[in-house]
């Protein structure tokens, strides 16, 4: 015999749960005066030479810590720390390749934010999942480096259309790649109008003090209109 | 991996659910998975396998997919087409104005539970 069940409706989304935990997150920092930004990219487009760069320009002006999320290992967060002298953390995903509001909220508990400015949140390297978990961030930034591809736009549009800033890094090895960066631009707008799109070199440095001086900018009128 | 992440959030409002109904077993889930919502149905379901039967309330609980077609949008020529087959393209007047109507969804349908 068949066993009987009854039928309840849910109709609710997976992410819905996350969006409000990163919307009341939002709304936490905003009262605190801290901005958040959750950078994001594939594995290796130099997340962590970018923010080395970035920050060595801005700690004189903002009060500035990290956070760095990774499947495994601490290098990163060793790393930023050595070469910035600047509060970084290291969380563990557990395996899991994104971070969401929730996991967001308990590396912040684990800073002391209370004469922080900026935190920056370097995502999982990952163009997929991260893009689907709103993290609690203001703004969303990810790095795209020229040997990855002009197309990438193309391929993961979720995480360009939820990007405000695009970072094209690696413009040193240019002449050795088919990228063209016109196309890029015209990828990511087709995705995104609203997007930035800023090339720089973060290992020679061009560029970067363009990225620095939109989120000094940004930073500032989030505190502003508290 | 993708799947296992997304497995654990649908058990944990599965579970809150249940206890929104006061209910002690839940035999099966209904998803409603888009078919461009980058979540292959296969993977699901066998991550739901592995993490349900952890669960007291959720050993042997069946996961079952329907899959939503994805229908994309035309803002040009204001028709709808198959997406999956002809991408962001327009078939009909090669419009590359178009989105998404759905066929992203990640939404759980509805929870089943025995009727005792």
């Amino acid at each position: 015999m068949m066993e009987e069940v009854k039928v309840i409706e849910i109709k609710k989304s997976v992410f819905a749960e996350n969006e409000k935990d990163a919307d009341a997150l939002r709304k936490e920092l905003k009262n605190k005066g801290v901005y958040l930004l959750n950078l994001m990219s594939s594995p290796g487009s130099g997340k962590t030479t970018t923010l080395i760069r970035t920050i060595s320009l801005l700690k004189d002006k903002l009060r500035i810590a990290v956070m760095e999320a990774d499947i495994d290992s601490n290098v990163d967060a060793v790393r930023i720390k050595e070469a910035t002298g600047i509060q970084s953390i290291q969380l563990h995903t557990g395996g899991m390749c994104h971070l969401d509001a929730e996991m967001t909220r308990q590396g912040l508990d684990n800073l002391d934010l209370s004469d922080i400015d900026l935190v920056v949140l370097e995502n999982v390297g990952n163009l997929v999942c991260p893009a689907e978990f709103d993290t609690g961030s203001c703004r969303n930034a990810m790095i795209l480096s020229v040997p990855e591809g002009d197309d990438k736009p193309l391929k993961y549009p979720l995480m360009f259309s939820v990007c405000d800033v695009v970072v094209v890094n690696k413009t040193d090895v240019l002449p050795y790649f088919d990228f063209d960066l016109e196309k890029c631009r015209a990828n990511v707008r087709m995705r995104n109008p609203q997007a930035r799109v800023i090339p720089i070199c973060a290992k020679t440095g061009e560029g970067v003090d363009v990225f620095a001086d939109w989120l000094l900018e940004d930073v500032k009128n989030w505190k502003q209109n508290k | 991996m993708h799947e296992l992440g997304i497995v654990f959030y649908i058990i944990r409002d599965v579970k809150a659910a249940a206890e929104e109904n006061h209910v002690e077993r839940v035999s099966g889930v209904v998803m409603n998975i888009g078919e461009v919502s980058t979540i292959v149905p296969e993977y699901l379901t066998d991550c739901w396998r592995w993490a349900a039967d952890k669960e007291t309330m959720l050993k042997g609980c069946e996961l079952k997919i329907n899959i939503v077609p994805a229908v994309t949008f035309c803002g040009d020529c204001k028709k709808e087409y198959e997406t999956v087959r002809y991408g962001r393209t327009c078939p009909y007047c090669n419009s590359e104005h178009t989105w998404l109507l759905r066929g992203n969804e990640v939404e759980i349908k509805e929870i089943e539970v025995p009727n005792t």
